[in-house]
């Protein structure tokens, strides 16, 4: 069996009297799209936080490109190759598309200590990030400003920002989110080329997208994994459906 | 350097304090619920200041010219809003910095225009003249000692105004976050107008008690405005409790500061050097007090906003 | 945005502005006019302080309340060394950028840990310590300051004696600055601070951790006002603790955001409108703040963006 891409490895964190996350082990092998769900106030954002960086772990580890990172702030974890996009929109709005991913090709590029040589024009740069909007379907907004983008172009702006850094995971964090179904496909589309390269941790709402995608699928509960398994197992998980489908199969 | 004077000293600090406090009250309010920076907070106290002035050559009796100058310098208050303020409550703090700036030059001006550029004072009322004997050997004037009162009340009240009416509990749902409550359905400009106007007459407040014992004149209201704003920095912006401490904080060390820093550099250095030195470090030590406070607590002692 | 108002706002507006000031000396010569050269000349010496505030705050958000300290910490260089008979520009000039560089990584290291309003306020506070160890200087005139008996010297050259060979060092320096700081804005550098302006979250995600960016940026700036300080020392052959006072910073702050953030030449039409515009209603009235306030408001509500924004605006695609 191949190392695991990402291992979470007993992770707790509590505020206050309120444990968000319980105990809560999971890996994601590369080649695969990895789902978490589950209903709100499971705990989603905040483990994406500890994965990312954001949020310190009160106890358990993480392991991400074969080193202990359970310590490293969330630019050092980005500069390994953890690359992510935000539940709420964080694209740079004043920039145009192309440099927001310019600035993320920069970024992998090394430090950016570099004064005089204009940026704007700077190839290496350039041609990469054309090269990831051509990927994300986005090549024809290409000048737009960022800021004047519609909600779901923003989404995929996001997904070619973390590209940009030639990342070995992507965290997305409800890439869906906002978009319409037009949208929601080429995004499907879009992630469904990428996993061979890239595998993926998915947190998302929109349950369609999730069984097309994901490999395979944990359930989320009161900040504990109560299942994890293939689309086919969870769908028919008698507790999943208790605790998380149940309602969702009346509708 | 003796108890009395050590005394003497911590009232005086206090009583900085207490000033200090009721400028930097309307000013972390307005800054907290509004997101507004009001560089014309200060010039507010001096025109409370200069408005008692007026009021009492107008009626020769402070306790006539105390009411009188309350309520011109609330109306001088909410016709800046009206005129400028609230055009500028949803601009980025740059704006609100020159436009604010713009208004304290006008202001300053103003004044000097109107009253000259020569100081002026305000008698102390007969009633609160003379002065007390704390305990033995130490006697302390009156009107300090009715200052001091007069601004724990005001303290008091505030804070009451503030934790337990209703007004009261929108304006602190506003400092942890106004967005919310403006989609709650409050009607929010009448709700910055409301504390706009408080703050105003609180800085202008501060200006008239000040007028009897410390010189009106132009441009009174500028440092006084730096001192406030470390207040609110210190407290935590939005922060009635937070302001009150620190503004009492900052009164004392300021006060005591400048009376002992020459006596304790004497200590450890030759008295010529002691001599450049104290005065100087005395004048710091709020500032370096204020950078401490930032570096170990970046939102200050009390934070307030929650995103 | 590549209208015909962003083209004259931002190539023929510089070229036209360092063109006029170009000319000045001329013109000086032509009325037989020396008021207004030294007049000028002190205007692009505030210029260049209001050049390197404008690059950390419009390019980099970092709303410093302190940046006369730096002015004043040239100034002081220039003066202290003078007074130890040490007038070569060529020493003086470096120890007075060398130390206002140090200053800005020594404070901006512990002011950047903070954010907003507090960031302005710890500048403040230390741009406050400057001013205050200033005036305890006895040996260099305390609070009343310091009288040069003459200005620095650069080899045997006159360069900083004569009137206007001094006017031209000054503009060269403003057009060489303004130049540096337009290039490093448009570099990877200055890239990686105009975005951790619009969301630090997302410079975080993508590996970069501002911090030593912002901090790199805040030393630049500090140099450049240091060396802007240098030759205030010299432009007045004076050096006092108010060069630092927080007023002055204020001053500053306000030539920046009156002319327009961002662009830099924004800052440098900002100090030409403060500081003309104050003599000329000066020259009018005692009472020129009774004008100059309600100016500065009608700027703010009628102009976004500064005098710039008010050249031919909304082109804003």
């Amino acid at each position: 069996m191949t190392a695991p891409a990402l291992q979470l490895k007993n992770l707790n964190k509590a505020y206050g009297a309120l444990q968000v996350t319980k105990d809560l082990s999971l890996e994601v092998f590369p080649g695969e799209i990895h789902a978490v769900i589950g209903p709100n106030g499971a705990g989603k954002t905040t483990l994406i936080g500890q994965i990312a960086g954001n949020v310190q772990s009160d106890s358990g580890k993480v392991f991400f490109a074969g080193r202990d990172v359970t310590a490293l702030p969330v630019a050092r974890r980005a500069q390994l190759g953890l690359g992510r996009s935000f539940q709420i929109t964080a694209i740079l709005p004043e920039f145009s598309v192309l440099e927001n991913v310019a600035l993320g090709v920069q970024a992998h590029h090394g430090h950016s200590f570099h004064f005089f040589k204009p940026a704007a024009t700077d190839e290496s740069l350039n041609s990469k990030a054309r090269a990831i909007l051509d990927t994300v379907n986005l090549s024809h907004r290409t000048d737009a400003r960022a800021g004047n983008l519609s909600h779901g172009e923003k989404r995929v702006l996001e997904l070619a920002i973390a590209l940009a850094g030639e990342p070995k995971l992507l965290l997305l964090d409800e890439p869906m989110a906002g978009t319409g179904p037009e949208e929601t496909r080429n995004l499907v589309e879009v992630l469904k080329s990428l996993k061979a390269s890239i595998p993926m941790l998915l947190v998302e709402h929109d349950m369609d997208a999730v069984f097309q995608l994901a490999d395979r699928i944990s359930v989320l509960v009161y900040g504990g994994i109560v299942a994890t398994g293939t689309p086919d197992e969870i769908r028919n998980d008698a507790k999943v459906r208790e605790a998380y489908l149940g309602e969702d199969e009346t509708a | 350097m003796s108890t009395t004077l050590l005394a003497v000293q911590t009232l005086n600090g206090m009583q900085l304090g207490i000033l200090l406090f009721l400028i930097a009250a309307g000013l972390t309010l307005v800054f907290g619920v509004m997101d507004f920076i009001n560089l014309a907070h200060g010039v507010q106290y001096m025109l409370g200041a200069y408005l008692a002035v007026a009021a009492y050559k107008l009626t020769g009796s402070f306790w006539l010219a105390l009411p009188l100058a309350l309520l011109a310098a609330l109306a001088c208050g909410l016709l800046l809003e009206f005129l400028v303020f609230r055009h500028l409550y949803d601009r980025d703090h740059l704006d609100q910095v020159l436009a604010t700036f713009g208004v304290i030059l006008f202001l300053n001006e103003a004044v000097k225009v109107i009253w000259g550029a020569a100081p002026l004072s305000v008698p102390v009322p007969e009633l609160l003249n003379g002065s007390i004997r704390l305990f033995e050997n130490f006697n302390y004037p009156v009107y300090r000692v009715a200052l001091l009162g007069t601004g724990l009340g005001v303290a008091a009240l505030l804070y009451v105004l503030v934790t337990r009416t209703r007004v009261g509990m929108l304006v602190r749902a506003g400092a942890s976050n106004a967005p919310m409550v403006a989609a709650l359905g409050v009607n929010i400009r009448r709700l910055f107008m409301i504390v706009f106007g408080f703050g105003a007459m609180l800085a202008g407040f501060a200006g008239i008690m000040a007028a009897p014992i410390l010189s009106v004149e132009p441009g009174m209201g500028d440092n006084l405005l730096i001192l406030a704003f470390v207040v609110i920095v210190i407290g935590g912006i939005g922060s009635i409790r937070g302001a009150f401490l620190s503004a009492l904080l900052i009164g004392l060390v300021d006060t005591l500061g400048r009376s002992f820093a020459t006596d304790i550099a004497r200590m450890l250095l030759p008295p010529s050097a002691a001599n450049d030195v104290g005065p100087a470090i005395a004048s710091m030590l709020i500032y370096i007090l204020m950078a401490g406070v930032l570096f170990f607590r970046p939102s200050g002692l009390f934070p307030v906003r929650t995103a | 945005m590549t209208g015909t108002a962003f083209l004259f706002r931002n190539r023929i507006v510089p070229i036209l502005l360092f063109a006029l000031l170009a000319l000045v000396p001329a013109y000086a010569a032509f009325t037989d006019d020396r008021f207004i050269l030294l007049f000028v000349t002190r205007i692009l010496v505030l210029a260049i302080a209001a050049v390197s505030l404008d690059f950390i705050l419009g390019i980099g958000a970092m709303v410093s309340f302190g940046h006369a300290a730096y002015l004043g910490l040239g100034a002081y260089a220039v003066g202290i060394l003078a007074d130890s008979d040490i007038w070569a520009a060529w020493i003086s000039f470096p120890v007075a950028i060398l130390i206002s560089g140090l200053f800005a990584l020594v404070t901006g290291a512990i002011s950047l840990r903070t954010r907003g309003v507090y960031f302005i306020m710890i500048t403040l506070a230390f741009g406050q310590m400057a001013y205050f160890t200033a005036t305890s200087l006895s040996a260099y005139g305390g609070d009343d300051g310091l009288t040069l008996w003459s200005r620095s010297e650069f080899f045997d050259t006159g360069l900083f004696s004569d009137d206007t060979s001094f006017y031209y060092l000054v503009f060269g320096v403003l057009l060489a600055v303004t130049l540096l700081l337009k290039q490093i804005a448009g570099s990877r550098f200055g890239r990686v601070l105009k975005g951790a302006k619009q969301s630090e979250a997302r410079l975080h995600a993508i590996g970069i951790d501002p911090y030593r960016y912002r901090l790199a940026a805040y030393v630049i700036a500090g140099m450049i006002a240091g060396l802007a300080g240098a030759l205030m020392a010299n432009q007045s052959e004076f050096v006092s603790p108010a060069y630092m006072s927080w007023q002055r910073s204020g001053e500053i702050l306000v030539m920046v955001i009156l002319g327009g953030l961002g662009s830099l030449h924004g800052a440098i039409l900002g100090a030409v409108a403060y500081l003309s515009m104050e003599e000329v209603l000066s020259g009018y009235t005692e009472h020129w703040r009774l004008i100059f306030g309600p100016l500065l408001i009608l700027v703010v509500l009628y102009g976004k963006g500064g005098l710039l924004g008010l050249i031919k605006g909304g082109d804003k695609s």
